[in-house]
């Protein structure tokens, strides 16, 4: 739910020396800048460790009796697993580079959201229990004993990373702190200690199918509604097949898609380019969500929740599979999926039916980027666009971190919106492609009372955006990310007022002409369009 | 501030340590023989073990930073070093890396003025970093006439390089004031930026302390109280032989030399100095980005408990008639 006014935080930016020590674990839990603790059903539905009631702000944390022996075993069983968490534990030099680079240093002014200190606070109980020099020397030597309070602490920070690895592309030795966090979170799951806007859809999507938990017969409603919403809109029938067997595409989404706003009018964006095209496609019951957020909590989770997608489309007997606009969503599948679930030999290399391009990219996952898709369709003039209709917009896309940082998926999107939009600008070199701020609120943060921190975390995000607003007088910014689309419009209303935020596929459906349709008067949203709010 | 005052007085005690050797009977026998025998196989050893440490380990995921575009669709331009889409660019990344600090060139600096953020160019880290490298590199080639007979070719034209100035005799050596530079400008950073000071650890001094401690010891011994080149060289060529010969009354300053430049050797596979490793075997570096059309093999891919269709089917059986979908059941009582 969006905010109303009076809940607006009051939010002063300040960036002072730090002060004290950071090998002080003690934390003050501030309202605000928070997660809530995992209920216990939805950590019973996941058969995960140590279910209770508890909230962060309680005395007792109601840890498990051997909580130090099972981190402690832990750590040593992910230094033996990942080498990334081998050699990031020892090679940091504290440079500083990093330092300045976190969205969440930089709007909440607290030295341990730097990079390298977020970190150090595991890095310092490593030294200490698994180092000579942390052994012998112990503080000296940057060492810190495991406690409680290094527990709380970990939860508070570990929590306050958004997993956008912007620190690691300026580290000389590609130290990525996105993925120490999430060794950490998944240490703390070990425990019990995880938050409920994660293991809540978690559950869900292990369940049901997707985080919002929507059964089989409310997704298909909601599949329903926007087809006769895009009859009224256009006067076609848009068919949206669900779980057809021997279709050649299965096209999976995140489920804010088709449950939320503004995601919904990318849904419709789709949409209405299958129809025109003439795709032979499915989406899945059962498959019916994209995102992961499992990669917030642990491997394993993130592997559980994947596993559907191939499982799926086996069972449909699908070509190939497509996927639609999320940021993390895609790092799970561009990084993760065809290692842990794969291989999907089952399938075939994906092909687009129209223009007969060949997917070679994906010719192991065989699953393809919804942009990389319609960037071809457009390269090869295979659709026809009115970008006038989009002339009341005035754009710039923002990156969202996963695309960007962990697939390099920067100018499928852009040609797309190039070519369906009249007005476009960048905001500044430093603040996109790879180098763009996060939205504050990925990586399970999207919550409402962890509000606080996610204006925070957005700001340097929100003052690009303010940048160009004032250059050029930009109202929507355009990305294609589904927590993008959820947390942004807060963000924007709180510090850049006038912006409103939409996914390059709702554009797409804008500017899309459409054999056999009716007349266009609105945009998706059902507002007129500018040349007929001219006329009137 | 701890941690600086305990690094320097770790470097200023084991530089009068080196200092007061010669006094103590068979102390220049230790620093000359001993020492630099038991620093050299520490060293070797202890890197040796840690790079295999580290190279061990497996890496399951394939999880590279990308920093420009990827190769996806042919007639969009990639950015084939920053994003490499296979092995080959992998490899030229890290050599790029590793030759000229690549990711330190990005940097910038961020911070909040009047409530704006603004963002300005930051370079000065990565000049620093790449001179002290690069200086400490040709120090170290041109360190080889002392140990190596005949002189490797490239070392008289190294130093020719080096002192082109030719300021003052001996001829000053550019690396030398560099390195000297670099270092200080380094301490200082940690020192006047506050969020350095607030992280920096013992290590981060004493690594820089020792080598100000080496460089500073070995520069006087060419220009403020000369030492006997001939004899000095005698003596290495004596050690790296194995027919090790404790030089007669040597200065002070050589002793001294020795003594840090033994500790470094000692200290460096236990320390962050290591960091170079980091360069090479970083998985976020040394990887393709070609995740989608190379699959990679995860060596401990271990089994986790999913929810199949088949029972996500039955348990939601009842939703799934009610909207009329189609059921798997369906087909299999047909
Ligand atoms: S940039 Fe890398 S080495 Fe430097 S402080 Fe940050 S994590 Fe450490
Ligand atoms: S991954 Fe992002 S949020 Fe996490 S420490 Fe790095 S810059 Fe900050």
């Amino acid at each position: 739910m969006r905010p109303t006014v009076s809940d607006k935080p009051v939010i002063d930016i300040e960036l002072n020396a730090p002060k004290g020590d950071w090998r002080d674990a003690h934390v003050e839990l501030r309202r605000g800048t928070f997660s809530n603790a995992s209920l216990p059903k939805d950590l019973i539905a996941l058969g995960l460790p140590n279910p209770r009631k508890w909230q962060p702000t309680d005395l007792d944390w109601q840890l498990p009796a051997d909580w130090k022996g099972i981190l402690l075993r832990g750590m040593q069983e992910r230094l033996a697993k990942y080498r990334s968490f081998r050699l990031f534990m020892d090679v940091c030099v504290r440079c500083g580079a990093c330092a300045d680079k976190c969205h969440f240093y930089l709007g909440s002014g607290d030295p341990k959201n730097m990079p390298f200190a977020r970190a150090e606070l595991i890095r310092s109980v490593y030294r200490r229990y698994f180092t000579l020099s942390g052994r012998l020397f112990g503080s000296l030597a940057g060492a810190r004993e495991l406690t409680e309070d290094v527990v709380k602490e970990w939860f508070y920070y570990f929590y306050q990373c958004t997993e956008c690895r912007r620190c690691s592309i300026y580290c000389p030795f590609g130290i990525d702190t996105a993925e120490i966090t999430m060794i950490v979170r998944e240490l703390l799951s070990l425990i019990g200690v995880s938050t409920h806007w994660v293991t809540e859809p978690a559950a869900n999507c292990y369940r049901v199918g997707n985080h919002l938990g929507i059964a089989p017969h409310a997704f298909k409603d909601a599949l329903d509604f926007a087809r006769d919403e895009l009859r009224e809109l256009t006067g076609l029938d848009v068919e949206i097949p669900i779980s057809r067997k021997g279709a050649e595409i299965l096209f999976v989404m995140p489920s804010a898609d088709y449950f939320a706003t503004p995601h919904y009018y990318t849904l419709l964006g789709y949409m209405m380019l299958f129809h025109e095209i003439g795709l032979d496609f499915t989406v899945s019951a059962y498959a019916s969500e994209g995102g992961n957020f499992g990669l917030f909590h642990s491997n394993d989770l993130m592997k559980r929740l994947n596993a559907k997608i191939y499982e799926e489309a086996k069972r449909l007997g699908v070509k190939w599979i497509l996927g639609g606009e999320c940021g993390h969503m895609w790092r799970v599948l561009h990084q993760y999926m065809d290692t842990m679930n794969g291989p999907a030999d089952f399938l075939e290399v994906p092909v687009s039916p129209l223009t007969g391009t060949r997917f070679g990219n994906a010719a192991s996952t065989k699953m393809v980027h919804i942009c990389e898709f319609t960037a071809d369709l457009l390269y090869h003039e295979k659709i026809k666009l009115d970008p006038s209709r989009n002339d009341e917009y005035v754009v710039t896309y923002h990156d969202s971190c996963n695309p960007a940082r962990a697939m390099g998926l920067l100018e499928e999107p852009r040609y797309v919106l190039k070519r369906t939009c009249n007005h476009f600008h960048e905001m500044p070199a430093k603040t996109i492609r790879e180098f763009t701020f996060c939205c504050g609120s990925g990586a399970g943060l999207g919550n409402t009372e962890n509000l606080e921190m996610r204006l925070r975390g957005g700001f340097p995000r929100a003052e690009a955006v303010r940048h160009v607003r004032e250059a050029h007088g930009v109202n929507l910014l355009a990305c294609i990310c589904a927590i993008d689309k959820a947390t942004l419009p807060t963000l924007m209303d709180y510090w850049v007022s006038g912006v409103q935020v939409a996914g390059v596929h709702e554009l797409l459906g804008n500017a899309l002409v459409m054999k056999g349709a009716k007349e266009r008067t609105t945009n998706l949203r059902g507002e007129p369009l500018a040349k007929e709010a001219a006329n009137a | 501030m701890k941690a600086l005052i305990a690094a320097a007085a770790a470097v200023v005690f084991l530089a009068m340590a080196g200092a007061s050797a010669g006094a103590v009977p068979g102390g220049t026998a230790a620093i000359t023989v001993v020492l630099p025998y038991f620093a050299f196989l520490t060293l070797s050893v202890g890197i040796a073990w840690r790079v295999w440490w580290w190279a061990a380990s497996p890496v399951p995921y394939r999880i590279p930073t990308t920093c420009g575009q990827q190769r996806s669709l042919p007639w969009i331009r990639t950015a084939p070093i920053d994003n490499p889409d296979n092995r080959v660019m992998a490899a030229i990344r890290v050599a790029i890396e590793a030759l000229v600090f690549r990711s330190l060139l990005r940097n910038s600096r961020t911070h909040v003025a009047a409530g704006r953020l603004v963002l300005s160019e930051a370079r000065l880290l990565w000049l620093a970093s790449l001179v002290l490298h690069w200086s400490l590199l040709v120090i170290l080639l041109r360190h080889l006439r002392f140990v190596l007979l005949p002189t490797p070719f490239f070392v008289p034209p190294l130093d020719a390089l080096d002192g082109f100035l030719r300021i003052g005799a001996p001829a000053l050596l550019i690396t030398d004031v560099l390195v000297v530079v670099a270092l200080i400008y380094l301490l200082g950073r940690r020192l006047v930026n506050p969020l350095l000071r607030y992280m920096s650890l013992f290590t981060d001094y004493f690594a820089l302390l020792l080598l100000l401690g080496i460089a500073v010891s070995g520069i006087a011994m060419r220009y403020v109280a000369p030492v006997n080149i001939v004899a000095v060289k005698e003596f290495a060529l004596a050690l790296t032989a194995f027919h090790p010969v404790v030089p007669a009354a040597p200065s002070a300053l050589l002793l001294v030399h020795l003594l840090l430049v033994s500790t470094l050797a000692i200290y460096l596979p236990f320390s962050k100095l290591m960091h170079f490793g980091g360069v090479f075997l970083s998985p976020t570096r040394n990887l393709a980005n070609n995740s989608r059309r190379v699959r990679h093999i995860n060596p401990w891919n271990s089994p986790v408990p999913t929810n199949t269709y088949a029972e996500w089917e039955a348990t939601n059986a009842d939703k799934l008639k009610l909207a009329g979908l189609p059921l798997d059941e369906a087909d299999r009582v047909r």
